[in-house]
């Protein structure tokens, strides 16, 4: 304890009064949330233009601990929140910060459709392999054989290779690593937050309570150990490399970084050249009255 | 406020209802719309999607109605007006959204045209069945406003008032339709600009800072902000306080969910419409909405050919419930008969607000067609005979 909040750099982007978060003691979630905030503090970006969204569970609270526009939405659903809240406001800067379970099970067919529209948002999936807000069940991570309070006798599902997952389904920005790699992470973030595209960055993170202790894997520290010890940094690895197993090599870095039109451009792009100068296109509330655009005739040639 | 005249098709059309519904978006300013296909709402997104680039609006087709919903709630705090469409199984998958939007106080709106049920059920053919779920939906207690159009001319005004009551209670509006009236193509005027009354957003104009999100005005309904305004919102599905902020506790809760109640059953003479026709020195009265209305004005006329003094009265807005006006409709008629294209859930509010004072007699119908009139008619025959002398009840 030698660091006041007052004198942390991130304290602006953070709801301290709001504080303590609900987060356990070594939990990796308040890590990733600190490489965000150093971030999008250094990004320069307008801060009353970026909206955090998220889904349900741990991660799910991130979005009420950022000073920012902050929309905690249904279990699965930050994906499409946050596209209808970016395409109605394109001059948004719009992060969904969600876990494992919330963007892979629940929502994972939002999630590949997001990737696949390549939609401008920025994504930060938050892996701990397990659900922790219930109890720690199995997730679509949860890798084989750990012990998990709805596998009792061992995870025997394969598990997806989220990296892959997006990559394969079209993201624009693919990268991965650990909570031990704090300088990393803000690095991504800080890179990311300034591409266009569909931005998807896993952040392997310890869920000490729930995962660690059921499969006695030591206190959070322990992992740190184990992250640094058995992470492996391989820019632009081929995804499917980058499966993750029970107590296996973690592959980390950049992968994908790569320009594909978004979702909004294409449509802008289809139907100025179907409709010409008849097309009219929404840029938000702020460019005429808050109830529609300009009038017709601005496009026109 | 007024629309902007050169998105409106002002005129007289021959459409059906289901685009007289995309018309209706148009010009209530909705300029963003999530959907996804089904039968017999498909032609509302179909619509929006070859209108919209043309009136700066943008639509997009989502991988399913629990994306739909949110998309469009997502587009409501982002600044635009923003409806979603379904029927049956969808609106099945949009009753999270439902909850969501009504705990989030999001002025979004929910169309649906209502086809046989449950399940895949009919999926090209009507029903009224999903009145209850309109009202009791999702999980949890809440409160929404509904409207049943029983014409496209309607599902064009209706949708309009639809988003209107949106923003003025800050609340989710849905649009009740059914087959029949989504698929009718009739007449819909459509007016000049300067005819049609539009509500704006009511955006706070507090500074950042000062503003609080879920504080209400005097009327029960908090003033809106969109994302982007820096005021830093939180907006939350919990149970929270006035910020925003999460107050998991008995007490915040009996305050919140308390005030989504007050501030549609509080505000429900202004927000009730209704059509009563020859109501007047009636004996029996014939409560209806959305197409049954229709067939029912076709039994009250062989009803009067009969020599049966009878009126209607027409349930415009569903929810909430006109049950004052029910309940002084009892004192004032023999009996009251209810036909709805679904095996009785509407007749169960009248007969909770009648209270017995009179008989109601529930003409239901499991969907797949609209009543034939003659089963109305006998119902209402029926009730001219089996209802009390209309004298005794009958009050001032």
């Amino acid at each position: 304890m030698t660091t006041t909040a007052s004198d942390n750099p991130v304290k602006k982007l953070l709801r301290t009064e709001r504080m303590p978060s609900i987060w356990c003691p070594g939990c990796g979630i308040g890590t990733t949330v600190n490489c965000f905030a150093r971030a999008l503090a250094e990004s320069g970006k307008n801060l009353d233009e970026v909206a955090i969204v998220s889904g349900i569970g741990c991660t799910g609270r991130v979005a009420g601990y950022l000073n920012l526009d902050s929309f905690h939405t249904t279990h699965g659903r930050a994906l499409p929140f946050a596209t209808g809240l970016k395409l109605a406001n394109p001059r948004l800067n719009v992060v969904v910060y969600s876990g494992d379970g919330d963007l892979t099970a629940i929502g994972g067919n939002h999630l590949i459709h997001a990737a696949r529209r390549n939609l401008d948002l920025l994504c930060i999936c938050v892996n701990n392999l397990t659900y922790g807000m219930t109890g720690g069940q199995e997730t679509p991570t949860t890798p084989t054989p750990a012990i998990a309070s709805t596998a009792p006798y061992g995870a025997f599902e394969p598990t997806f290779n989220l990296p892959h997952l997006a990559a394969s389904s079209g993201a624009s920005y693919v990268a991965r690593w650990t909570t031990f790699h704090v300088r990393q992470i803000a690095k991504s973030i800080r890179e990311a937050l300034d591409r266009n595209g569909f931005r998807f960055i896993e952040l392997i993170s310890p869920c000490p309570t729930l995962f660690l202790r059921r499969n006695r894997l030591g206190e959070a520290i322990d992992e740190m150990r184990f992250y640094r010890e058995n992470s492996t940094v391989k820019n632009l690895a081929d995804t499917r490399e980058a499966e993750l197993s029970h107590r296996g090599q973690i592959l980390v870095g950049k992968f994908v970084d790569r320009k594909r039109p978004t979702w909004r451009e294409a449509y802008q792009a289809r139907h100025a050249e179907v409709l010409g100068g008849r097309f009219l296109s929404w840029d938000g509330p702020e460019n005429g009255s808050d109830d529609g655009p300009r009038g017709p005739g601005e496009g026109d040639e | 406020m007024r629309p902007d005249p050169n998105c409106l098709m002002t005129g007289r059309l021959f459409i059906d209802g289901d685009h007289a519904c995309s018309e209706g978006a148009i010009a209530a300013g909705c300029r963003f719309a999530a959907g996804y296909p089904i039968t017999p709402s498909t032609e509302i997104i179909e619509r929006l999607a070859l209108r919209f680039p043309l009136v700066g609006g943008t639509f997009i087709q989502m991988e399913d109605e629990l994306a739909a919903s949110i998309t469009a709630i997502g587009a409501v705090w982002g600044g635009a007006k923003a409806l979603c469409v379904t029927s049956g199984p969808g609106f099945s998958l949009m009753m999270e959204h439902l909850g969501y939007a009504a705990m989030t106080e999001t002025p979004v709106v929910f169309v649906d045209v209502q086809r046989g049920g449950p399940s895949t059920g009919l999926p090209t053919l009507p029903a009224q069945a999903d009145m209850m779920q309109a009202r009791f939906g999702p999980h949890g207690d809440c409160r929404f406003i509904a409207l049943c159009p029983n014409s496209p001319q309607e599902c064009f005004d209706l949708t309009i008032e639809a988003f209107n009551l949106a923003e003025r209670y800050r609340v989710p509006v849905l649009l009740m339709m059914d087959e029949v009236v989504g698929h009718m193509t009739e007449r819909v005027v459509i007016p000049p600009a300067d005819a049609i009354d539009i509500e704006p957003r009511r955006y706070t104009d507090r500074a950042p800072g000062d503003f609080r999100l879920f504080e209400p005005r005097e009327d029960l309904v908090p003033d809106m902000c969109r994302a982007g305004q820096g005021h830093r919102v939180h907006v939350t599905g919990l149970t929270h306080d006035e910020r925003g902020y999460p107050v998991l506790n008995a007490a915040a809760q009996d305050r919140l969910i308390r005030r989504l109640r007050d501030k549609i059953e509080k505000n429900a003479d202004r927000i009730i419409r209704l059509e009563e026709k020859g109501l007047e020195g009636a004996s029996v009265a014939v409560i209806s909405y959305g197409i049954t209305s229709r067939v029912a004005e076709r039994a009250i006329e062989l009803a009067r050919a009969a020599g049966v003094q009878v009126g209607s009265l027409r349930l415009i807005t569903a929810w909430p419930f006109p049950a004052d006006r029910v309940r002084r409709l009892a004192q004032e008629v023999a009996a009251i008969v209810v036909p709805e294209l679904n095996l009785g859930q509407m007749v169960l509010e009248v007969e909770r607000a009648v209270a017995g004072a009179c008989p109601v007699i529930s003409v239901d119908h499991a969907g797949g067609a609209v009543h034939p009139p003659e089963r109305i008619l006998d119902a209402i025959l029926r009730a001219a005979k089996e209802g009390r002398p209309s004298s005794l009840g009958r009050s001032a």
